[in-house]
Parts: structure tokens; C-alpha cells; sequence
């Protein structure tokens, strides 16, 4: 049977970790600056269509979200099953959509007013009737940029 | 004065403060920016405005999607995958069929005197069709739309559709102008 040699005292020296809270700094830093907070708490289901023609949404703060989708297994009890529409952080009809676009192009810069776009990001499963009675809310709120969020295609 | 001596602060915690704030982004960071289908709805109506009118049959591309997301296109079923290219040959007519749309000659800057065609792409969907079924027709119409304005970038500027200013971008979306237009939805099937 063979013996281990012992390792002289002292004989690897510590790796200097001196340098290890920049890097961490710059990881931080850049996730810092490439993150987005999430800024509503989802209460209906959303899985995202898919589409290979699209377009990016480049300046956030034009952009106004309205989601559609099944509500959540905890607000089925309340809500039931059929799509429904969600408007910031609490359940709508369509009837609010009017005064929702109001309100957010009233929060908006007046030069960015007229640029407004109102992202659809709804389930792929929900029925167009939901969609189109949104599309004519937004042309009577005179919306008319709309975006139909969607995913990029998997190959 | 007397030197006073400041005694060094010891920076040894610094990485476990930074390490903290860096799993803080990470998990609270959400890397996807939003993507989408830009479109661009038409103005209300107001009601004592006399009605548009008619349009000739010929300049007219029918796009139908019924309730259980099939395609009629010119009163034809057709397969999604096809869309693009009927809607491409509709939108060129190369050919110059009489039974697709008609030409009129615009002035259009930096291209002259071009044909332009007269054609409209109308789609109408039913209440129960599925989000996902609207999407791809409206994708697959856009992608036409793309095809066409990219290879004809590539035939004028030399470039890619994408890489144009914006005086030659006007220029090619006045000769193939996205028209699609959307009439109210049916409710055939059934209920909402």
C-alpha cells in the first residue's frame, strides 16, 4: 500500500480574491441596468401566441398592456372560466377600457401622446369575439396603434 | 495637528453585500422584451358619413376563418401554409389576370412613375375563432407584405428592406401599402 506524501506546509498559496467583488460589481451593474421590474401581479393566464413576422416594442413607457386569458385557479371561484380581460392589476369588462386608455395617455408625456400603443397580449386559446369587442373600445378611445404580443416561432 | 491615525475599513464583507444585490436582479429580472404584430386600426366612423364606395370584386382578396379556425380565401378552402404566397400573387398580379386587381400609376419620389395595384385584403373572422388561427393569417399576410417590399428594396436600393432611410422606406411602402381591412366579425358559432 502506497502512502500519500504529505503537502509541505504552506505549499499552495491562497488564490487572491482581492478582484472578486468588481466582478461581482460589474455583473450586478449589468443586471441592474438590463432588467425590468414585473409591474402587475398576472391574475389571468396568458401563454403567449406565436408569430415569426414580428416587431420589437422599443420604448416601454408608450406602451399600455391589456391582458387576456383564463383567470387564475384562485379567482376561478369568483371569475369562472371564460376568458377575461385584466386591466392593470384588477379584472375588467370591456367598458373600462375607455377611461383605462384615458388615464394612461393622461400619465404620458403630452409629445408621446399621439405615439400611444396599446399592447394585446392575450391567451392563444381566447376567442377572437373577446379581441375584436377590445379593438372597437380602442377605436372609440381613439387607441389605433395596437400590438398583438406575440413569441417568436420556434423553428 | 497631531496625525491621527484612521485606521483602514475592512472591505472584506463588500462581496458578500454585492453577491446579495446581484441574486436580488437576478431573480427579479426578466430578460424578454415584448414582441408583436404592429398594427394599426382604422378611426371610428362617423355614422352620417355616407358609405365608401363599392369596390370591384377583383381588387378584393376574401380572407375567411370560421369557428373552427379554417381558412376560406376567394371562396376557396386553403391551407395556412399557402396563404402567402396567394396573398403575394394577389397583392404583384404579375401576370396581369383579369380576375386579380387592377393597376393605377402613381408618382412616387426617388422611383418615378410606378403601377400601383388596387388591391384590398379583407378579413373577417368569427367570434369563436381562436386568437392563435387570427394571429397566423395576420402573420402570414404581413410576411407577404415583407416579401414583397424586401425584394423590391433589394431591386431599387441595392439594400435590405431593413437597412433603408427613411425617405426610401416611404417610397416602398407607397407602392405595396399594407391594406387590410377588417369587417366585423360573425358569430356563427354559437354562443357569447
Amino acid at each position: 500500500m502506497g502512502k500519500f506524501k504529505k503537502s509541505k506546509s504552506g505549499g499552495q498559496p491562497a488564490i487572491n480574491t482581492a478582484s472578486l467583488p468588481d466582478i461581482v460589481f460589474m455583473l450586478l451593474f449589468f443586471f441592474m441596468v438590463s432588467t425590468t421590474m414585473k409591474e402587475v401581479d398576472m391574475k389571468v393566464l396568458v401563454s403567449p401566441a406565436q408569430a415569426s413576422e414580428l416587431v420589437k416594442l422599443e420604448r416601454k413607457e408608450l406602451v399600455t398592456f391589456i391582458y387576456v386569458g383564463i383567470p387564475l385557479k384562485a379567482f376561478q371561484s369568483l371569475y369562472g372560466t371564460e376568458p377575461r380581460i385584466q386591466l392593470n392589476d384588477q379584472f375588467a369588462t370591456i367598458k373600462d377600457i375607455q377611461s383605462y386608455i384615458a388615464q394612461s395617455r393622461d400619465n404620458m408625456r403630452e409629445s408621446d401622446q399621439a405615439k400611444m400603443i396599446v399592447s394585446i397580449k392575450a391567451d392563444k386559446e381566447s376567442p377572437m369575439g373577446v379581441i375584436t369587442d377590445i379593438k372597437q373600445a380602442l377605436r372609440k378611445a381613439a387607441a389605433l396603434k395596437i400590438n398583438y404580443s406575440a413569441n417568436a416561432m420556434a423553428e | 495637528m497631531a496625525k491621527r491615525e484612521i485606521p483602514e475599513v475592512n472591505a472584506g464583507s463588500m462581496a458578500d453585500i454585492a453577491f446579495l444585490l446581484l441574486i436580488f436582479f437576478l431573480v427579479t429580472t426578466t430578460m424578454d422584451s415584448d414582441t408583436g404584430l404592429a398594427r394599426t386600426l382604422p378611426p371610428i366612423v362617423p355614422e352620417d358619413q355616407p358609405p365608401p364606395p363599392p369596390i370591384k370584386d377583383r381588387n378584393v382578396f376574401r380572407v375567411l376563418l370560421n369557428s373552427q379556425n379554417q381558412l376560406l380565401v376567394g371562396g376557396e378552402p386553403m391551407d395556412i401554409s399557402e396563404l402567402r404566397e396567394a396573398a403575394k400573387e394577389f397583392i404583384e398580379n404579375p401576370a396581369r389576370k383579369d380576375d386579380l386587381p387592377e393597376f393605377k400609376e402613381i408618382t412616387v419620389p426617388l422611383l418615378g412613375v410606378v403601377e400601383v395595384s388596387k388591391g384590398v385584403i379583407s378579413l373577417q373572422s368569427d367570434r369563436q375563432t381562436e386568437y392563435q388561427a387570427y394571429l397566423m393569417v395576420q402573420n402570414e399576410l404581413a410576411a407577404a407584405y415583407n416579401e414583397l417590399r424586401q425584394a423590391l428594396a433589394r431591386k431599387k436600393f441595392g439594400k435590405d428592406y431593413a437597412d433603408l432611410e427613411d425617405e426610401e422606406v416611404k417610397a416602398i411602402r407607397s407602392i405595396y401599402p399594407q391594406r387590410i381591412s377588417e369587417a366585423e366579425p360573425k358569430n356563427v358559432g354559437g354562443k357569447n
